[in-house]
């Protein structure tokens, strides 16, 4: 499953399948996005889990939009709450420059 | 009808404090839980932590995490004694019992229906130890698949 992923990004091998799930823009090809919490099952997002949601946090400290993240609405909800709490804690900063 | 919810409280204390001093808090806190009959249902303490940004011109804190059963009234006062108290840098206090809830619900939800599915294919409804979660997931994918073999 993975060397068949991986084979895509190459940008070989695909024209067979080019009109499958990848869909095709400009030149490059877009990652199929699934919803990290559903995909791990992941049913409560606690704040204090640092681990968890800084990968939904980029550089700059700001919340990553659900089109870049693939995370599903119900979730993105659920993972702000948690990204606001855990700032107002100071586990993780509100901006950095 | 008393109310009785569960809530998270955690709180920042300042790097200079002594031990004694955190166990004196703490203690704090505890009689005011009981004076309002709550129960305290854990405590943990993560110790001294680098904060994300300064708060106060502190750049650590030590954090203590503690989970107690009552009644909004006592949160209130705890709420209103923390801010009061200088040691304290911060503090936050959230409801859990019905987000927890909701998780609960869910995830039994997706149990029950991995099982009726599970039956569906003429399955054992538990997965038996030896089958992966990434393989019982393809599974349930190619179930068509499956029913015609």
């Amino acid at each position: 499953m993975s060397d068949e992923r991986g084979g895509r990004g190459r940008g070989r091998g695909d024209k067979d399948k080019g009109k499958g799930d990848a869909p095709r823009r400009g030149g490059f090809f877009r990652r199929r996005r699934v919803c990290k919490f559903c995909a791990e099952k992941i049913d409560y997002i606690n704040y204090k889990d640092v681990r968890i949601l800084a990968p939904f946090l980029p550089e700059r400290g700001k919340i990553q939009p659900r089109r870049i993240s693939g995370t599903c609405a119900l979730h993105q909800r659920k993972l702000q709450t948690a990204i606001k709490r855990a700032r107002q804690l100071a586990l993780i900063p509100y901006v950095t420059d | 009808m008393s109310t009785s919810r569960q809530y998270e409280l955690v709180y920042i204390i300042t790097p200079d404090a002594s031990e004694q001093e955190v166990a004196d808090l703490h203690t704090q806190i505890e009689q005011i839980i009981q004076r309002f009959n709550g129960t305290l249902d854990k405590t943990e303490n993560w110790g001294r932590r680098k904060l994300a940004y300064e708060i106060g011109h502190h750049r650590e804190g030590t954090y203590v995490v503690e989970t107690i059963t009552g009644s909004g009234e006592l949160m209130k006062e705890i709420d209103r004694r923390l801010k009061v108290i200088d040691q304290v840098i911060r503090h936050l206090v959230v409801r859990v019992d019905e987000e927890l809830r909701v998780a609960e619900r869910t995830r039994d939800a997706r149990k029950a229906n991995q099982a009726r599915r599970r039956v569906a294919r003429g399955l054992p409804p538990e997965p038996a130890p030896g089958e992966s979660r990434g393989d019982a997931d393809q599974d349930d994918d190619r179930e068509g698949v499956e029913v015609q073999r």
